[in-house]
Formats: structure tokens, sequence, C-alpha cells
């Protein structure tokens, strides 16, 4: 893989999203969303903290299931289209104390290639090393991965992401907590991957840098607010209906569905 | 049987044991340390066996010392294991668990072949032998139980804030460290004192296992604790009852059998929580909605045709939801005997009362509807299938709110009229 | 056969097959589920005995597997109703059906031949004298092997699935991800697991198989940092628990599998004091130097 190729377009959307509504005790909840994630796009997810961003990923990636409506990838299930997708989970899902090395972790990401039962060779460590390069840290990938700070563990997960050669990248948070220089190289990534073609879908907290970085920009808070180019659509007046407080009724409503598991069922 | 006196002392025992237990079982369980009581009961042999080899004595009090220090130092010990390296609670539990035990039983087995160790009896802490159980081991017991019974009481406030949450019982300034303290305390201590009783692997049943079923009964902790500790001594005396009527089946695994059956009935059958209860709840809701889309469809057809109390047929209303007549007819029969719906044959139709009862359920869809289209800007395509989902769910209280929060609107997105008691 | 060498090379057989599964219990923080599985194996023992009147049959390792893994089923289906904490859920499954064991045992003890004392420290000192005999002809200690056919199992699925079980281990979200299914990738361990601790119960025993499945690879994981290097010092560190707690129990003429687990305990402490990277010592130098020069390395972020 280098920054040459150029994935080929399929004149899909990326993610659609068709009336959705996920209502479960231990995650936030979104109501009815409708969405439509155009191909070759730098998307943002924004919204207060509880506002379902993360479920929202989570739902495309089938890791949480709907109560209703459907989600599609490049027109297909998730399942079909599996090994299109590229996930980056938030830093703290996983144990840094794990026994492994950062060129280990950034070869995960070409299990799913690799398939069943067979190991990984010298060509996917030598893959896994030119990610960790791309990013800047190649020197590092020895190094047992609690020894790496925490802007170097998100690039480490990011490299991860390269390795996958997705089509589609879903990332929760990736600049979360790194220092101003990881945030750069990580932008000078995501912009590399939207010229390939590819479709970068990042849930973001910080809203003054949406407009510099991003082309699209979803707002959310428990349902759609807005979605669209971020010229259009990230206005003061979308963002102080994103903001303005948490809809009561939305949590109160949700708490019915939960009290009655048979309606849940319909 | 015969009732005779070891017998008594048997049964004397193990209900208070499993009363105490229980009723600390409780804190273990609420504080996430179900399997550390089980690391302390492990830890707790080295402990009887350096007390017997250093003191050359076996009465109950001098190897409890001992089991109790043993305990204790291995709570100390998984603590520092997690504090101080990179390993991870469930390791150091696992760990000391293990090698302490494994210095017990190193420990027993060089006891066992001194000359003094062959009757030593030591050995009745790994399965534990309620059937020896002397009077001094009833007295011993006794205390105890005496003992930690009063201490809760005296400490309740405090011991619940300390399961419930630390960091505010520090804020109001309570001594939340000699307060843990004490629960460890308590707890090796009760545990020492069963594993004569029920054994080494047992022990941690007869804490958790009790409070476990408690905790399916009730939210509130004090009741928790008396349920535990009732359902601690129904198992203990149980358990020794059968121990003693059937041959050749220990008092420890029959309490820790009767306390588990217990816990499985209570999984099933308590109140709200229970897996029976929420079926027949799930159920009760099921039949509920289908009375209410029964309702709506007759209120629905009324008021498209020749007003809401005119008969309907069932062929038609079973037309609405590709619904059998048998089932439809299930539905009305409930609502027939609340004098909602009147039947004549295969027709039905609303009375006054149950015009009321559907206006709410319409309501409720338009009114959510509404609220979709409002405030959320959903396309009208959208609206229909949640609405039929939180006619439901919703409560009046809910709606209510909705209802002055949309500013009492006339009709639904789709022109229809929401309708509205006396209105 | 060499009554010590036999014991030893038990023991060493043993001690590997439960270092190399331990070490994803551990890193997967499920140490306890495998204490768990070591208790309710008990009965499906015990009714092994009773169904086919002996020791050797395959269908008592299959049946007490078994129950091992509907041990882990039942701890997580408890969990999920959402009624029990997980640690408690752990903490009510394994007593009952030990106690089940325990009574199956004391009743019909003229047809099983089991020591109950056994079933919690193991008689690996009597390995040598129970031999199998094939056509006529003795072809060496039961003993060894069952743990032999154990340790090949292990390794052989340890080999295969090695980059399938270090995935499910780090990141679980990513296994799923990937398409590779963690669900059965961690019952495939927990058979693994079951299966192990029946092979080693008689030799071992019950609670000291635990000290075998969390003890040496919790010190490997306090000296190293790649899962392959873990798995090696695990199955090294079990090696040496089992030579250095024969010579101890032979000292005290004590309980083998005891002095196993206290030598497994000694490596431990040395482990957690003097690790060059994660002992105690260390941790306290590096936090002195760091504090002292006030721009360590640990510092920064």
């Amino acid at each position: 893989m280098s920054a040459a190729d150029i994935v080929p377009t399929t004149g899909l959307p990326a993610v659609e999203v068709h009336d959705l509504t996920v209502a479960y005790r231990s995650n936030p909840v979104l109501w009815d969303v409708d969405l439509r994630i155009p191909e070759g796009r730098l998307v943002a997810i924004v919204g207060p903290n509880g506002a379902g961003k993360s479920t929202l990923l989570k739902t495309v990636l089938g890791q949480v299931r709907q109560t209703t409506g459907w989600v599609q990838v490049f027109g297909e299930t998730y399942a079909t289209r599996r090994s299109w997708v590229g996930y980056v989970p938030q830093r703290e899902s996983v144990d840094w104390d794990f026994p492994t090395l950062a060129l280990d972790v950034v070869t995960m990401g070409l299990y799913g290639r690799i398939g069943w039962l067979r190991r990984p060779g010298k060509r996917h460590r030598e893959i896994a090393l030119a990610c960790l390069e791309r990013l800047g840290i190649g020197h590092l990938a020895k190094r047992q991965i609690s020894q790496l700070s925490g802007g170097q563990q998100q690039r480490v997960f990011l490299a991860r992401a390269l390795a996958q050669d997705a089509r589609l990248y879903l990332m929760d948070e990736p600049l979360a907590g790194v220092d101003a220089t990881t945030e750069k190289a990580i932008m000078q990534i995501l912009r590399d991957l939207r010229e390939e073609g590819r479709t970068v879908v990042v849930v973001h907290h910080d809203l003054q840098s949406v407009p510099e970085y991003f082309d699209n920009v979803v707002l959310l808070n428990m349902r759609l607010v807005a979605a669209g180019p971020v010229d259009e659509v990230f206005t003061d007046e979308n963002l102080q209906r994103t903001y303005g407080g948490r809809s009561t009724i939305l949590t109160r409503a949700a708490d019915a569905m939960f009290a009655s598991k048979a309606t849940r069922k319909e | 049987m015969e009732w005779t006196f070891t017998v008594r002392i048997v049964l004397a025992g193990s209900a208070l044991l499993g009363l105490t237990g229980g009723v600390l079982g409780c804190f273990a369980l609420l504080r996430r340390q179900s399997l550390l009581s089980d690391a302390l009961a492990h830890a707790a042999l080295p402990g009887v066996c350096l007390a017997f080899l250093i003191t050359g004595s076996k009465s109950p009090e001098v190897l409890l010392a001992g089991a109790m220090v043993a305990g204790v130092l291995g709570a100390f010990a998984i603590l520092a294991v997690i504090r101080n390296s990179r390993i991870k609670e469930d390791s150091a539990i696992g760990i000391i668990l293990s090698v302490f035990f494994g210095a017990g039983i190193v420990l027993l087995t060089w006891i066992q072949k001194l000359p003094a160790g062959n009757q030593s009896g030591l050995d009745r802490f790994l399965f534990g032998q309620a059937a020896t159980m002397g009077t001094d081991d009833i007295r011993l017991l006794s205390v105890v139980a005496v003992l930690v019974l009063c201490a809760v009481v005296l400490f309740f406030k405090e011991f619940k804030l300390v399961s419930f949450d630390q960091g505010f019982g520090v804020s109001l300034g309570l001594p939340v460290k000699l307060l843990e303290f004490g629960l460890t305390a308590l707890l090796v201590l009760v545990v020492v004192i069963g594993l004569q009783m029920v054994g080494v692997v047992l022990m941690v049943a007869t804490l958790v296992t009790p409070a476990a079923a408690a905790r399916q009964w009730t939210d509130r902790l004090g009741l928790m604790l008396l349920l535990s500790g009732g359902i601690g001594a129904v198992s203990g005396s149980v358990g020794a009852l059968a121990s003693a009527t059937l041959p050749r089946v220990p008092t420890g695994p029959a309490i820790v059998l009767v306390s588990s059956v217990i816990l499985v009935f209570s999984l099933m059958l308590a109140p709200r929580r229970g897996m029976v209860w929420a079926m027949l709840q799930d159920r009760q809701v099921e039949r509920r909605i289908r009375r209410e889309n029964l309702l709506k469809d007759l209120y629905l057809a009324g008021e498209r045709g020749t007003g809401f109390t005119s008969w309907v047929t069932l062929p038609i209303l079973m037309g609405y939801r590709g619904l059998t007549g048998a089932g439809l007819l299930r539905s009305a029969r409930r609502l027939v005997k609340n004098s909602h719906l009147e039947r004549s044959g295969d027709q039905l139709r609303l009375t006054v009362e149950g015009i009321r009862e559907a206006a709410k359920v319409v309501r409720k869809h338009r009114l959510w509807e509404s609220y979709l289209s409002r405030r959320l800007e959903l396309p009208p395509d959208h609206l229909h299938r949640d609405a039929e989902m939180m006619e439901h769910a919703l409560s009046d209280e809910v709606v209510d709110d909705l209802d002055r929060r949309l500013g009492y609107p006339e009709c639904d997105p789709h022109g229809k009229p929401i309708p509205r008691e006396q209105s | 056969m060499n009554d010590t060498f036999v014991i030893l090379l038990v023991g060493c057989m043993v001690a590997s097959s439960c270092a190399l599964v331990g070490t994803f219990l551990v890193l997967r923080k499920m140490a306890l589920l495998g204490d768990a599985i070591s208790h309710s194996v008990l009965p499906g023992i015990a009714i092994g005995f009773l169904l086919t009147q002996s020791r050797s049959s395959l269908v008592m390792v299959a049946g007490a597997g078994a129950l091992g893994v509907l041990t882990v089923f039942l701890v997580e289906r408890l969990q999920r109703t959402g009624r029990l904490y997980a640690d408690a859920s752990i903490g009510v499954v394994f007593p009952a059906l030990f106690a089940v064991g325990v009574i199956l045992i004391s009743r019909y003890a003229s047809m099983i031949d089991l020591d109950l004392d056994c079933v919690l420290y193991g008689e690996i000192a009597y390995t040598p004298w129970d031999l199998v005999v094939v056509a006529g002809k003795t072809v060496g200690p039961r003993a060894v092997w069952v743990t032999g056919l154990t340790l090949l199992l292990n390794l052989v699925v340890v080999g295969l699935f090695f980059k399938e079980l270090k995935l499910v281990s780090f990141d679980p979200g990513l296994c799923e991800a990937l398409g590779f299914r963690p669900v059965r990738l961690h019952y495939l361990l927990m058979a693994l697991v079951s299966v192990t601790v029946v092979a080693a119960f008689e030799s071992v025993g019950a609670i000291l198989v635990v000290a075998m499945l969390v003890v040496p690879p919790s010190v490997a994981y306090l000296l190293v940092d790649r899962l392959i290097l873990m798995l090696i010092s695990a199955v090294a560190a079990g090696c040496i628990a089992v030579f250095a707690g024969y010579g101890l129990a032979r000292m005290v003429d004590g309980s083998i599998a005891g002095g196993m687990a206290v030598a497994a305990g000694g490596l431990f402490i040395l482990a957690f004091l003097f690790s060059p990277r994660y002992g105690l010592i260390a941790t306290w130098i590096r936090g002195r130097r760091a504090t002292g020069s006030s721009a360590g390395p640990n510092s920064v972020l």
C-alpha cells in the first residue's frame, strides 16, 4: 500500500442509516436517525456527552443491536462489507499492559486478511512497519506498548487502522488527549486517506477545529440534529440545537421503553 | 434419625453459622468481595497449622487465632500485590489463595507425620466436619455470632455507606479505612469459624449464596441482611438435618446445596427481579398492547365512519392487523368484562368508558407523532411505526408534559384531531 | 522408570499445560474462572467413575471437561441476567457444583475410588505405581500418558490459534470487527482449561491446579513484554516450581503438590520484588529518580 493508491469509487453512500432507534440500558439512546454519509469524505460526528456518538459507530459495526431500523455499508450489510471497514476504538478500551510490541499491535490490523490459523509473515511485518513509519513512529516498533505515551499509543492505533487498508474508517475520538504535534500528524494521515478516496468518520469533541479539519459534519444529540457539508450545516443555530440541553422527553421515553420489554420486541 | 446430643449441637452450630455468614455475606456481596472471602478461607489454613506447631495445642481458640492472623495477612497480601505491581485483582486473589493453601497443605501433611500430629484433627479444616463439634465450639460460635450481629447493628449506617460509596464516606469525615478494616476483620472471623464446619472450598457459599438469594427479594440493605441471615439459618438447619438423616451425606455440602436451591428459587420467583416474574410481566404487557390496539382500531373505525358507538364486525377488525378471530375475542373478553366493550354475536362496539380509554391511546399516538414531526423534524413516513410503539409505553404523566410543551396542538401532522378529555 | 523421574515428568507436563492456558486466563482477567472450573469438574469426575467404573476412560475426561464448560456458561448466563455481580456469580456456581461432587463421592465411596483429601491436593506421589497395561504389557504410568497427551493438545491448540487467542485477549472489539469469533474462541479456551484441569486433577488436586494456572503466568507477566516470551517463561517458571517444590516436599516429608505451590509462590515473590522492569524495587528506584530529576521519562504524559 502506498500513498499513491487510489481506492476505486463505488458510487454508493459509505454509510446509510435508516430510521435507526437504539435503546439499551448500557448505551446512550438514539432515536429515529436517518443518515447518509457520502463516499470519500472526512466526516466529524459531534455532540455533547451521552449524545450517542459511540453508540452510532458501534451500531454500524454490529456491536450494538438496534431496536428498529437498518444500517448499510456501501449498499450492503456490515457483515458482507466487513473487510471494507476499519475501526479505531477509544484508546482506553484495551489494556495497554498487555505483553506485546507496538509492531505486533499494528500487525493485528492485517489478521483479517491473513485469515484463520495462518501466521503473519515477514511481508506482513513489513507492511505494519511501513504503517508505523507513516505515523512517524517507526523507531518505536519494538517498544512494549505500555512504555508508549498516550499520543504514541493513539498513533499505534491509527497505524493499525492503516494496515487494515479499509475503504471506510470509523474512529472513536482519535484526537482525545493527544498533544498538538500528534494531532497534526493524525489529521495529515486522515487527509491522506481521504485523498486516496477513502471515507473517514471521526467522533470528535473539539468544536473549534471542525471547520478546519472536516468536510462534513454530523450533529447528534440522541437524535440527528443535522448532517451535511460543514459550511452548510455547521451553523450557530444548529449548534444551539445540538448543545441546547438534553431532551427530557426523549430520556423519559427511553425509560418507558426499557420498562416494557414487550414493546421493544414489536 | 435419633435426636441425639450431637445432632442438636450440629443443628445449633449450622444454624448459627448460617445466620452470621448470611448477614456478613451481604457486605461481601455488595462490596464485590465474594471471591476475596474465598481467598481468605484458603489463606487461613497455614495459620491453623502454624498455631498447632507453635503451641502444640488444638483448642479451637488457639487454632482460630492462628487462622485469623493468616487470613488477615492474606487479605493484606492481595492488596499489596494489586497496589504495587501490574498484576490485576483476579490474578492476585488466585495467587494468594493457591499459594497460601499450598503452604497449608505442606504443613498439614508434615504435621500428620509427626508423632503427636496424627490425632490433631486438623484435616477437618479441609472439608469441615460438623459432626465433630463439641460444646466448646458452640460456645465460641455463639460469642462470634453475638459479636458480629452487635457490630452490624451498631455500625449499620456506617457499614452501609462504606459498602455503597466510599468517596462520600471520606467526605463526611468517616474513618473509612478503619471501617473497611473492621468489616474485613469480621469477615475473616466468620470465615475462620466456619472452616471447621463446612471446609475451605464451601465457605464462600455460606457467605455469598444466601446474600445473593436475599438480594433478589429486596432493594433495601436492612431487609436484605435480615433475609440473608434467615436464609443462611434455614439452609444451615435443613442441611444439618439432611446430613443427620441420610447416610453418608456430609453436613457442609448439604448446607450449600440447600442454600443453592433457595438461590435458584429466588432468581426465578422473586417479585419484580425474578425471571418467571419478568416473563409474566412481559406477557401481561403484550396482552395489554393487544387490548389497546383493539380499542384503538374500533375508535379509528368510528372516526372514519358513522360514529364511535357503531358496531364493527370481527372480520373487519381481523383485517386491520392480520389477527385471528380467536385472538381478537380473547382480548375482547377482558374488555367486555371491564365494560369497555359490548359484544353481540361477531360484532363489537365501544362503550362510553371504552371511548375514553381508546381516546387516551389515540392521544398518545398522535401527540408522539406531533413531537417527532415538530421537534425532531422527522419526515412523515417515520412517524407512524414509532408512535405505534410509544403509544403503549408512554405514561400519562409524560404525555401530559408533552402536550403542554407542544402547546396543546389541535391536530397531528397528518391533520387528524388529537382527542382530549373534557375538551 | 525411576519414581522421582516420573513424578517430576508428570509435574512438569502439568505445569506446562497449565502455564499455556493460564497465560491467557491471566491476560483476559479471568484467573478466577479457572479457579471455578477446577472445582466444578469434581461432580463430572464422580459421575464418570459411577458410569464407567474406572478412572482411565476417555468418557470421564470428556464428561468432566463438559462440566467445566458448563460452569463458564452458567456463570456468564447468571451475569447476563443482570441479577448478580460477576464475582458473585462465580462464587455461587462453583461451590454448588463442588458440593454435589463431594456428596456423590461420600455416598458412593465404595464405587468411586477417589480419596476426598486428594481431591484437594492430589496424589502425585503415587503416580509411578498406577500403570497402563495394553495387551498384557505395561506401557508406563497412566499419569504420564494422560498429562502428556494433554500437553500435546495444549501445544497444538495454542500453536494453531496463537494469533487468534492473542487478538481476542488484547482487543475483543477488533477481533469481532475482523470477523474472528470472540465467543467461539472464548469457549475454545475454556474447553482447553477444563481438559487441562481434569488431567491435572489427580496429580495436584483441585486447588493446587489453580496455583499452576495463575502463579507461573503471573511471574512471567512481571518479567517479560511479549506474549510468546510470556508463554515460554510461564512454562519455565512452572517447571522450576515443580523441581523446587519436589525438593521442598522431600525436605519436610510433606505434600509434593503443596510444595510446588509454595515454590511457585516463592518465584512470584522474587519476581514481585526484583523484576528488572516491573518489580517493586525497580519501580521504587525509577520513582525516586523521576522525582529527583523532575523530568523522568514517565512524567511526560
